[in-house]
């Protein structure tokens, strides 16, 4: 019987075919996903190479790799770069959490959907605009103040990476009821142990994804610190961006290479995490 | 009705109506609470994303300083500036030739870009979407993987690659198919180029999204009544897919169009996009009116884009009830 089938059906259609299938498809994903890592190629090569070209392999030497790391400037602007993309999203996490727990598993209330527009607006405002609206008000601030630090930065970098830390804590809340909230409250827990031993642990997913993708937010931003920067505040990204305005050597590639390989590393924790959470 | 019990009746009221007073209170101190959680985040946002628009708003209307920042004498000279511009000797008006082209170039290289991104992306979101379920994620994570590279990294690999001494060039060159170089670089192709490679996972993602929930069964079913391969994906996959397609399409156009760091790195100062020229009016410009009036009018042109995005997103919602 089943064989009939079987047979019927090569009859009727070629034996191959697949209601899947769409011609040209397959290779076009292919040069796809060719043509999204082949340019990374000789960006990592170069990093080797023992000349200072670009074009010519001269041998394998970890030169750049040692000419980045001594390179003051270089260490200046990493550390800056972590210290800002630290302390920006952990502040941007903290009053992502808090607006999430607000604007969810309520009742709808006037003012909701200006809250929700605000908190999306980095979103869709393109960050050059948003660049230099900052721009603007910060030049003013300096006179008055006369306050050339590091603040003009965080305060920038978490107000943008608060959407980024903001949408995953939310749809994780989405996802709980208030019921082991309301069972604590039964028990009599205060509001704050129920916060403390109930929420705060269910959420704990939601924080660390919302936390991570705001650091890498803040980590590969360009535009706002290029334009907000004051001057000796550079991250890595802008000092990178100042270096392929002069003769660019490979010691860019090095820098971009340790950086590849980070954003590889934490994708690739992210892509675990989230499986075992599954 | 006796006396008493009128009085029974009113208390019973007016202990409901007591019980709803509570009710409402308690509701009401509930929202007060949640307001009072979102509020650090609100004046976060509103010193350095909202506000800083208004202020910009304010800017746009006043005349320009010499030295870059404002005078504060009102004027319309930052808008007029926009699509105008005066001559310098018989102060005549005309159309600001160099901001229409920088304009048109903007808006063609983003459409462009969605285009090839398109082109590039909804075979390759298909092709993901028809793999056996476990190996999805891994496709997936290979798409990602790059978006998730920092955006500079990425154009510096694009630069590396169409430079004059660049790999393609040195491959051309060392087979003999060309005497010199082609340059590539610095050119609107470069940036087209440059925007598909950094944009593209923008398109596939959305479109994967609408296409992992693609019932196979309405495909096989267009089979059956004797449809050719094309006429199916046209006919029956396209439109189930088309809120993925749209969204990705402005996932890419609107960063496309607002883009900074790609031109200016792969266009130079000679093939710049609007984000570049209001770049230009806060630097070697000084032009600050005219700059705040060029953002408020790139900003406009992002708003029109979402607007068709979601007028577009609410129509195919109600189509299918």
């Amino acid at each position: 019987m089943a064989d009939t089938r079987g047979l019927a059906r090569s009859v009727m259609r070629p034996r191959s075919f697949s209601v899947r299938k769409q011609t040209g498809f397959t290779e076009m994903a292919v040069i796809c996903f060719v043509l999204l890592y082949a340019p990374l190629v000789p960006l990592v090569v170069y990093s080797f190479n023992a000349g200072v070209s670009l074009a010519f392999w001269e041998g394998f030497s970890l030169r750049w790799y040692v000419a980045a790391w001594e390179n003051e400037l270089v260490q200046d602007a990493t550390i800056r770069s972590i210290y800002l993309a630290s302390t920006a999203s952990v502040i941007a996490t903290c009053l992502a959490t808090m607006a999430a727990l607000g604007t969810t598993r309520t009742r709808p209330y006037r003012g909701l959907t200006t809250i929700y527009a605000m908190i999306n607006q980095p979103l869709m405002v393109p960050e050059i605009v948003t660049a230099v609206a900052l721009l603007i008000l910060f030049a003013s601030v300096k006179t008055v103040t006369d306050y050339h630090g590091m603040g003009y930065l965080i305060l920038a970098h978490t107000a943008f990476c608060i959407p980024f830390a903001y949408l995953p804590i939310r749809a994780r809340l989405e996802g709980m009821d208030l019921t082991l909230e309301t069972a604590a409250a039964d028990l009599y827990a205060t509001r704050w142990q129920t916060f403390r031993r109930v929420t705060l642990p269910l959420l704990w997913p939601g924080i660390l994804a919302g936390l991570m993708l705001a650091f890498v937010i803040s980590l590969d931003d360009v535009v706002i610190t290029e334009l907000v920067k004051s001057a000796g505040q550079d991250t890595l990204p802008t000092y990178m961006l100042g270096q392929l305005r002069r003769v660019i050597t490979p010691e860019v590639n090095a820098i971009s290479s340790v950086l590849l390989a980070v954003s590889v590393a934490m994708v690739t924790i992210f892509f675990f995490l989230n499986r075992r959470i599954r | 009705m006796s006396a008493r019990e009128e009085v029974t009746e009113t208390a019973d009221a007016a202990s409901e109506q007591r019980t709803a007073d509570t009710a409402e209170s308690a509701g009401r101190a509930e929202v007060r609470r949640h307001l009072l959680l979102s509020t650090p985040a609100l004046i976060v946002l509103f010193s350095a994303a909202s506000g800083p628009l208004l202020i910009m708003l304010v800017y746009s209307f006043l005349s320009a300083g010499p030295y870059g920042g404002v005078e504060w004498k009102i004027s319309l000279d930052g808008w007029f500036n926009v699509l105008l511009q005066r001559d310098i000797f018989d102060e005549s008006l005309s159309i600001a030739d160099a901001h229409i082209s920088i304009l048109w170039r903007s808006v063609k290289l983003s459409l462009l870009t969605t285009l090839t991104a398109f082109v590039l992306g909804f075979p390759t979101a298909y092709f993901i979407a028809t793999r056996p379920q476990k190996s999805r994620n891994l496709w997936l994570f290979f798409i990602t993987i790059p978006f998730w590279t920092n955006l500079l990294i990425r154009t510096f690999a694009i630069m590396e690659v169409i430079r004059n001494k660049g790999v393609i060039n040195t491959i051309l060159t060392s087979l003999g198919l060309i005497e010199e170089p082609i340059q590539m670089l610095y050119t609107d192709f470069a940036v087209m180029v440059g925007m598909t490679y950094v944009y593209l996972p923008l398109m596939v993602l959305p479109i994967y999204a609408s296409m992992e929930k693609l019932d196979f069964r309405l495909v096989e079913a267009g089979y059956d009544l004797y449809a050719t391969r094309f006429k199916v994906l046209r006919r029956i996959i396209v439109p189930l897919v088309k809120p993925g397609i749209v969204a990705g399409s402005i996932l890419v156009f609107i960063p496309a169009l607002g883009a900074y760091v790609t031109p200016r790195i792969l266009g130079g100062g000679k093939n710049m996009m609007l984000g570049n020229l209001i770049g230009l009016q806060f630097g070697q410009g000084r032009n600050w009116p005219l700059g705040s009036a060029l953002a408020l009018t790139l900003l406009a042109l992002v708003m029109v884009a979402l607007l068709v995005y979601v007028r577009s997103a609410t129509k195919s919602g109600d189509g299918h009830g």
